[in-house]
């Protein structure tokens, strides 16, 4: 189906209903309890961030995951695509089509001349040398390239902007839209104690991710996706056996270069302003650390280890002193003392400790990622069902 | 005219002159050895050949174009596949998947952008990569990766990727270095049957005499970068200059 073999066609499934019905996953607290404030991740904000994140682990995952080049400037061709679709919506339109297609393109130029000069190397110099151009970017939108990049303060979409193709009232502040749909309109659901929002950028963000992952499947299963792997496993063969090696690298870091802009566009989007910290080499590192903590080289696990950094970035970083006390009010005083005072570093600022921890724990004990863990969940249950019905427990293991 | 035509290579490493004017000659359809002792410049030379090195001077024709300047994918494009010393197969793919990557590149060339096809939709590819792999007696491997099989049968799979391109001179490089007496005897009949079967010419390198005396029609000893002799098998065997290269015996 769709061009997929039955397992990948039921892995793309599963991802459909996931993203699709996220708002109620995600907020499975009422939201005026104590759990519910804490722990419930079905806000817009965070939802988007989830799905575009997962765009740019995905599109990452091409290059890393397949042919082995751990770039550390990815975060470069999003910062890229954000400035191009940002200046797209104030000069043209305030539709947000036109501007992510103009992030993707741009992320795609900027990418092929990057690539086209670090790809001269491999291994560590190549890591460093993409290193050496995000820095150089980030370093140029903050100071030289201030009249494109609004250096330190970064781009709005203010009063005074007018897109061509847009009819503002004089003085009024665009708004991002879809033909006219708004990105921040939201449906809000009540059921019972529970509040679900249902949010139409976040569904727009989630199909140009269920696309996204589409493709990519579509990469994974090609003999274009076979070259990449031989690229990693064996280059000497590889020229030995007539091919040029070059190209098909080339191609894979545009391919990913082009879902980071896809990426940063659509965070210009969701919420309309661009700003060079978005090219720093933390955020290029923080996109390594999502693909290898949901597995390198599998399909779905670059989405999950988004999901799970942005999930402790914004929902761990949210537990203070007062929440963790409240948490423990029913434990004797001693003893609740001792235990926030034991939890409090790994909560509220001190999250990177936890994601640090966990993040160690998954490289030492499970090298393939949440996915290998899934992996192997699963076999135990699998071969408990092998007593029962045999023909179950096979189809149990996951993608890759 | 032969199929490979090697004159006055010289190359020089700093004070070493590892090969000094080679001249050498791979008639069509022969298995030609070139033999010699450590640090004759066999390996070298051979480098020069594919394009991994280029030599001072001399030339290198195969069928009538030189090979020097070239690219290695280049080379390979022309018609010559290399058998290395340890086998260099795609480690991390399967078995099929190796045996269906030079069957791509000899349909494809260098480079193909198909992205949104289906590997496992391309029926032909993967018919006659298993063809391939039942001639080798390789196809109850065929989905386990190939890193785990043992080193005779990495090496059946290697030379199987080389064929799979149709090449018209096949370089080996010590194919039974570090293998067991029964695999090296397997390599031997694997190169027999495909020297019957297949329109191809072989250059070998070898160490082991027993591998180059079973296949050999004409012998090259090298010693010191310099060809001593290049005669038959038979003549090569009694011949006292190459006794003293190589045993070190006293002419």
């Amino acid at each position: 189906m769709l061009g997929l073999e039955k397992k990948d066609f039921r892995l793309l499934m599963i991802v459909v209903v996931l993203t699709m019905l996220a708002p109620f996953i995600l907020n499975p607290f009422p939201a005026e309890s104590a759990l519910g404030e804490t722990f419930n991740a079905g806000y817009p904000d965070l939802m988007q961030r989830f799905v575009i994140f997962g765009i740019f682990a995905i599109g990452f995952n091409i290059l890393f995951g397949l042919t082995g080049y751990l770039s550390f400037g990815h975060a470069a061709f999003l910062g890229v695509g954000s400035y191009a679709a940002i200046w797209m919506m104030k000069l043209v339109t305030l539709n947000v089509i036109p501007a992510i297609i103009m992030g993707v393109i741009f992320a795609g130029i900027f990418a092929l001349a990057v690539g086209y000069i670090s790809l001269r190397r491999s291994g560590i110099y190549f890591s460093i040398l993409t290193l050496a151009f995000a820095q150089m970017s980030y370093a140029l939108a903050y100071s030289v390239l201030t009249p494109i990049t609004g250096g330190e303060t970064g781009l709005q979409i203010k009063a005074t902007d007018s897109p061509l193709l847009s009819n503002l009232e004089p003085g009024e502040i665009g708004r991002a839209n879809l033909f006219g749909m708004d990105m921040r309109t939201s449906f809000e659901l009540g059921v019972g104690d529970w509040l679900f929002t249902f949010n139409s950028g976040y569904y727009i963000a989630a199909v140009f991710m269920l696309i996204s992952f589409y493709i990519a499947i579509r990469i994974f299963r090609s003999p274009f996706g076979t070259m990449l792997r031989a690229v990693k496993s064996n280059q000497t063969r590889m020229y030995y056996t007539g091919l040029n090696a070059r190209p098909y690298t080339l191609a894979a870091f545009v391919i990913s270069g082009m879902y980071a802009g896809l990426a940063g566009g659509l965070l210009v989007a969701m919420d309309t302003q661009a700003g060079p910290e978005r090219m720093f080499w933390t955020a290029s590192g923080e996109v390594v650390l999502m693909t290898i903590l949901g597995g390198v080289g599998t399909l779905i696990g670059p989405v999950l280890g988004a999901g799970a950094i942005k999930y402790m970035e914004n929902i761990l970083s949210k537990i203070n002193k007062d929440i963790l006390h409240e948490w423990f009010a029913i434990l004797p005083d001693g003893i609740e003392d001792f235990l926030v005072t034991i939890i409090y570093p790994f909560v509220g600022k001190g999250w990177h400790l936890t994601l640090g921890l966990i993040f160690m724990a998954v490289v030492i004990f499970l090298p393939g990622g949440l996915v290998e863990g899934g992996q192997r969940i699963a076999r135990l249950f699998g071969r408990k069902k092998t007593k029962g019905d045999g023909e179950e427990a096979t189809q149990s293991t996951p993608a890759e | 005219m032969g199929i490979l035509e090697v004159k006055n290579v010289n190359k020089r490493f700093g004070g070493l002159q590892a090969l000094g004017d080679v001249n050498l000659s791979v008639a069509e359809h022969s298995v030609h050895a070139i033999i010699g002792p450590n640090g004759a410049g066999k390996s070298t030379l051979l480098n020069c050949l594919i394009g991994k090195l280029i030599p001072d001077t001399g030339s290198v024709m195969f069928d009538g174009q030189s090979v020097l300047g070239r690219k290695p994918y280049q080379i390979n494009q022309m018609g010559i596949s290399r058998v290395f010393q340890t086998p260099e197969i795609f480690g991390e793919l399967s078995v099929i998947e190796n045996m269906m990557i030079p069957i791509f590149a000899k349909r494809d060339g260098a480079f193909r952008m198909h992205a949104l096809e289906s590997t496992m939709n391309e029926k032909e590819i993967v018919e006659q990569a298993e063809h391939m792999l039942e001639s080798l007696s390789l196809a109850d491997a065929r989905h386990d990766h190939a890193a785990a099989m043992s080193r005779g049968n990495k090496r059946r799979l290697e030379i199987g990727m080389c064929l799979a391109q149709e090449p018209r001179l096949l370089l080996l490089d010590e194919p039974t270095a570090g293998m067991a007496r029964a695999d090296t005897n397997n390599t031997i009949d694997l190169l027999k049957q495909i020297k019957e079967e297949r329109d191809i010419t072989i250059a070998i390198i070898e160490h082991d005499m027993h591998v180059v005396f079973s296949l050999a029609e004409r012998i090259t000893v090298l010693a010191q970068g310099t060809p001593l002799v290049e005669d038959t098998p038979d003549k090569i065997k009694g011949h006292p200059k190459v006794r003293e290269a190589y045993l070190g015996e006293a002419a």
